[in-house]
């Protein structure tokens, strides 16, 4: 009989997410209307798709350079400078690695001694601070409020630096509120980084998906090219997720050492899947761009439907995310949750699962069809007047 | 003339769909409902909104009996008023769905709806070849329309992603 777990402390003692318990509540219903995906609604584009194929009828099956196709992380090089302006060699300051995730991961990997913190801005994507942990790192979680739009601001920034402080990750637009810090804003939060010698993860997976401000990307700001890394990829904005293709751009010292760890851990993001970004990078951003319209529209219109209805709703100014409050209801965030899926059907995740101060708010998907959300809100709507006299 | 982004997303929109309900393309644009009146008033006054139409798959109705040809039209363009002059000839008649002055080896492109291959025929050998400007002509049947103005006639996608994701 064994008697000991095989299961490492640090595993064992995570707690697996949130978002698994809903999706296994939700994926045994029939006709449920789901806010709750995280990703575009749109299938990449055919041509992306085509070049995808024809690379495999070509015989490209075999292995690229560990750092990817060196003509994709040109590409990469490129896009990076003309879309953000900033600059980045293709010969080593450029990976290209398995979805945005694991960019993260050989980040945290590469940078992150035993004990050493990185911030960690809540509410945010359930992965950053298992995968700090999972690096050996300690999570330290700052709670942004719906008063300021869910921004990081620098006191609270400079109150959670300790002797001990590594890094600040930061996602914007953010997933799960939209918010997005304009340039003023970096700038502040770029003097304290600096004053404190710190790094910034910045992951930018949604930087296409900004819809009234340009987005900015940390890096480019004065003096944080060299301490920053960034997180990007292709799954939000060229609707490539199942693709599993993302990239990181971070200075040469940090690059070349994440390099070591991803020719170790997976050799090299998939061949296909290269081919096809490639393609994207070419000649898909005119898609990028009528898919930024059409979520622009959607965003519009399911922000002032909530705030019509009485969920009140800050403004996201990107990704497909409204995180509107439901305190009004007087529930918890899985209590609203729950509550709305069994008695009308429709999918959307308790804002708690993204972190303490995202109890009080729902996150609602809008990559959705204008149909479905008609739908969703029309349920929504009902479940408001039964349950708000 | 200019529109303003306002306008042309008005116009991206209801290009898909031109029976989207008022009040929700006013909260798509961010605009007011008396604001979106007004806007799709002057685009229709400009005629740059000409007519609202319907994408029809005919070929799935029994009662419907019909063809469609696209007809390669040579001609001997006027002086003075080039090809508009028979252009304007030709587009008159009803059987006429559209025409297109065309780059390459013809000029016009006319295409023509009728009940029946001898209808189109008897229109292409009496009407249209017998114009005065008209050189020749070469007519192709359209045998199956697999996608028109943008829409894929045999496509139900339906949403293969999984129903809750972070």
């Amino acid at each position: 009989m064994i008697k000991t777990s095989y299961v490492s402390k640090t595993i064992a003692e995570l707690k697996p997410s949130g978002i698994r318990r809903f999706f296994d509540l939700a994926a045994n219903l029939e006709g449920v209307v789901s806010l709750g995906v995280g990703e575009p609604d749109f299938v990449t584009s055919w041509a992306v798709r085509e070049a995808a194929i024809n690379s495999l009828e070509e015989g490209y099956t075999s292995y690229t350079a560990n750092a990817g196709l060196f003509e994709l992380r040109s590409e990469i090089s490129r896009y990076m400078e003309k879309q953000f302006h900033v600059s980045y060699r293709p010969d080593d300051q450029i990976i290209v690695t398995v979805g945005a995730s694991q960019a993260l991961d050989i980040a945290l990997r590469t940078i992150l001694n035993p004990g050493e913190e990185v911030i960690v801005v809540e509410p945010c994507f359930v992965a950053y601070a298992p995968l700090v942990t999972m690096a050996g790192g300690i999570p330290v979680t700052v709670q942004t409020s719906k008063e300021e739009d869910f921004k990081l601001t620098p006191q609270q920034l400079e109150a959670a630096i300790t002797p001990k402080t590594k890094a600040v990750l930061i996602c914007s637009p953010n997933n799960p509120t939209g918010t997005q810090l304009g340039q003023e804003e970096l700038v502040m939060l770029a003097d304290i980084v600096k004053k404190h010698d710190l790094l910034v993860i910045s992951d930018e997976i949604y930087a296409e998906l900004a819809y009234d401000e340009e987005f900015t990307s940390f890096a480019a700001v004065d003096g944080m090219l060299e301490r920053t890394i960034v997180i990007n990829g292709f799954s939000k904005g060229f609707a490539m997720t199942g693709w599993r293709l993302g990239f990181v751009c971070a200075p040469k010292e940090i690059s070349e050492a994440m390099l070591k760890l991803h020719q170790y851990a997976m050799m090299c993001a998939p061949t296909v899947a290269q081919h096809a970004a490639l393609e994207a990078l070419k000649n898909g951003m005119q898609d990028v761009e009528e898919m930024r319209r059409s979520y622009r529209r959607r965003r519009n219109y399911i922000v002032k439907s909530f705030n019509d209805m009485g969920l009140d709703c800050h403004n996201p100014g990107g990704a497909f995310y409204a995180f509107p409050s439901i305190e009004r209801t007087g529930m918890t965030s899985m209590e609203f949750a729950e509550k709305l899926l069994t008695e009308e059907l429709v999918a959307v995740v308790p804002g708690d699962v993204f972190g303490e101060s995202g109890e009080g708010h729902i996150r609602c998907s809008y990559a959705s069809s204008m149909e479905q959300l008609q739908e969703a809100l029309r349920r929504m709507e009902r479940f408001m007047k039964n349950h708000c006299q | 003339m200019h529109l303003n982004e306002e306008e042309l997303e008005v116009l991206r929109i209801i290009e898909n769909n031109s029976r989207i309900d008022l009040k929700d393309l006013a909260k798509m644009t961010d605009q007011s409902d008396s604001d979106i009146e007004i806007t799709l008033k002057k685009l229709e006054d400009m005629r740059v909104i000409v007519r609202y139409l319907t994408v029809i798959n005919w070929a799935k109705v029994d009662e419907y009996h019909g063809v469609t040809a696209m007809i390669d039209v040579k001609v001997t363009p006027k002086r003075g008023v080039g090809f508009d002059d028979v252009a304007k000839r030709i587009y008159k008649f009803k059987e006429v769905e559209s025409v297109y002055l065309m780059s390459g080896a013809y000029d016009l492109s006319v295409i023509v709806e009728g009940r029946s291959m001898n209808e189109v025929a008897s229109f292409v050998s009496e009407k249209l070849s017998t114009l005065d400007s008209v050189i020749s002509t070469t007519t192709h049947f359209i045998m199956k329309k697999y996608k028109h103005d943008g829409t894929i006639f045999d496509q139900t996608e339906e949403d293969k992603r999984i129903v809750v994701s972070p």
